[in-house]
């Protein structure tokens, strides 16, 4: 989660009392919040020691998992949410990804980070690979192996069979809806399976 | 960090029979128990520890005069140390059938005042989790704030949060598993054959023909050990190191490293542990099966827990390997029950729930903080 206004905005999307598995929970924060404030039940799942550390110190609920190996240990629709936040861009297996997320969950959220922003764009144009706060590495160095854009994301949910509920941007903690492909460093989507 | 310091056995008698799985009775019997630190007055702070295969009811502490006898998880339970001996009032019982104190096969039947030997009656991790029910009833302990274990010790864990779902708030099963599989009985058998075919056993009367099955023993604890290691980990330890540096072309004697170091945890093993013990302990761990009254499926077994779950699997053990304590996780799933599952990448195979790796204690002690604060 690149800050906690992107958070509030995110979680603003996951009704109340939801039934919640966060893929790449971190430190457990948003989980934490979304009990705290909506009423959610849920899980993290994490690969990191030090965040699954983190998420029991907080009491949230954190399975060790490599996300790579997929979420057969969890039933069709068993989740009201599925959550994916600035996870995405760091699996091989995208598109199976997404497919899991729809199936496991009656809806899902993803938040990457979005490659068209125009300050993205400029740097390329300028002819170096960005570097900024929400892509703050380098390219020899980047987790990043998915490098995409908030309308590519729209593409491949046509192309996966995913309705999409909400679709935004964000930049610097506010929501863009005009023009997000250009506009926005964050993009983010709400989606079920069609 | 501190220890619990010195401690001494307690024995609690029960005349009430003890009514088995397999439809026998353990007419009376007499359970050895330790207990660490203080019971709140709300009766709340109490942890159970389950011990596995070969350990007892000495978890932690020390007995006076006697040199290098720490419990055999006093690294994980004592004043300031992940499971908090200032703040929980922790109880290790022995299980009956055992060779440590409690009923087993090596004290006096009372039907015929010899020891019990081959006709102690077969007990299952059910029967020892009703006994210690008992026990905790005695006590003046309804509810657990958790109960603990690693191994077959998760698998009483696991069959607390079944039998008495109320009676406990919290589960944590390290490197465990819902059943043993084919090959792990295959393991077991084959300990179970050494022991058994050694001329010394006398179909389990060994004590009255004034013999003891010392070579079965051994040979059992040395196929077991091998097993609780991994690979690498005894790659590391022994390699192909001859024990005199170079080969002496003998089929019989020992030649490589690894072979001293399994002898001498063999003979060290057979001059503690009874064969009877072994053969009921692998039998308790062959047939634990909580899923087989549900036709196999384990989330129907897992219907009847209340309790919050942790689950701690190594990834280099092979014999309750990660992938095991991923079916409980998804069975606690499928029933929606509260479970953390921490996958720690531990280089020493089934042993690494006795070690203390930082990883590991660290998951542990920040639940049982969180217990803490609940139990408070």
């Amino acid at each position: 989660m690149s800050d906690r206004s992107d958070m509030e905005l995110i979680a603003a999307l996951v009704p109340e009392g939801s039934r919640v598995l966060d893929l790449g929970c971190g430190n457990g924060e948003l989980l934490t919040h979304l009990q705290a404030t909506r009423r959610c039940t849920g899980y993290g799942i994490e690969i990191l020691d030090q965040n699954v550390l983190a998420c029991t110190r907080r009491g949230v609920n954190v399975i060790q998992l490599n996300l790579e190996e997929g979420l057969a240990i969890f039933e069709d629709q068993s989740f009201d949410v599925v959550l994916q936040l600035d996870t995405l861009q760091h699996l091989r297996n995208t598109e199976s990804m997404l497919r899991e997320t729809a199936r496991v969950g009656r809806c899902g959220i993803v938040s990457f980070p979005n490659f068209a922003h125009w300050r993205n764009r400029v740097s390329i144009a300028l002819g170096r690979m960005p570097v900024t706060k929400v892509l703050p590495y380098q390219w020899y160095d980047t987790p990043n192996i998915r490098v995409g854009t908030y309308a590519d994301f729209e593409a491949l949910a046509r192309k996966g069979s995913l309705r999409i509920l909400d679709a935004f941007g964000i930049q610097e903690g506010s929501v863009v809806r005009h023009l997000p492909n250009l506009r926005a460093s964050v993009a983010v989507f709400k989606f079920e399976r069609q | 960090m501190q220890s619990v310091g010195q401690v001494e056995a307690k024995f609690e008698h029960f005349s009430q029979p003890l009514l088995l799985r397999s439809g026998a009775t353990l007419p009376d019997y007499t359970l050895a128990y330790e207990t660490y630190g203080q019971l709140n007055a709300r009766r709340s702070n109490a942890v159970l520890v389950c011990h596995a295969l070969n350990a007892s009811h000495h978890v932690a502490g020390s007995y006076a005069g006697l040199a290098r006898s720490e419990g055999w998880w006093d690294n994980l339970v004592g004043p300031g140390k992940p499971l908090d001996t200032n703040r929980f009032f922790v109880i290790g019982v022995n299980n009956p059938g055992s060779c440590f104190g409690s009923t087993g096969p090596m004290q006096p039947n009372p039907a015929t005042g010899r020891p019990w030997g081959a006709d102690f009656p077969v007990v299952t991790v059910e029967d020892w989790v009703d006994a210690q029910a008992r026990l905790m009833d005695r006590l003046g302990i309804d509810t657990l704030a958790a109960v603990l274990g690693g191994s077959l010790g998760g698998m009483q864990a696991l069959s607390w949060a079944l039998r008495f779902p109320e009676r406990l708030r919290h589960c944590i099963a390290v490197a465990t598993a819902p059943n043993l599989s084919a090959q792990n009985i295959a393991f077991n058998e084959v300990a179970r054959r050494a022991i058994i075919t050694d001329p010394d056993f006398h179909g389990g009367h060994y004590l009255a023909h004034g013999t003891l099955p010392g070579r079965g023993l051994r040979v059992a604890r040395m196929i077991g050990h091998i097993t609780y290691l991994s690979d690498d980990a005894m790659e590391a330890k022994f390699g192909r190191e001859f024990k005199s540096g170079a080969p002496g072309y003998s089929t019989q004697d020992i030649e490589f490293q690894i072979e001293g170091y399994l002898r001498h945890q063999g003979d060290k093993f057979s001059e503690y542990f009874d064969a009877n013990t072994y053969l009921l302990i692998t039998r308790a761990l062959d047939y634990f099966d909580p899923a087989r009254e549900f036709a196999g499926n384990l989330s129907a077994a897992f219907a009847a827990a209340r309790c919050k779950f942790q689950l701690v699997s190594f990834t280099t053990d092979w014999r309750f390997s990660p992938a095991r304590s991923r079916e409980i996780v998804k069975a606690l799933l499928d029933n929606r029950l509260d479970v953390s599952y921490a996958e720690i990448a531990a280089p020493h195979g089934h042993d690494a729930f006795l070690l203390d790796d930082p990883r590991y204690h660290g998951v542990l002690r920040a639940f049982f903080d969180n217990i803490a604060g609940e139990s408070a």
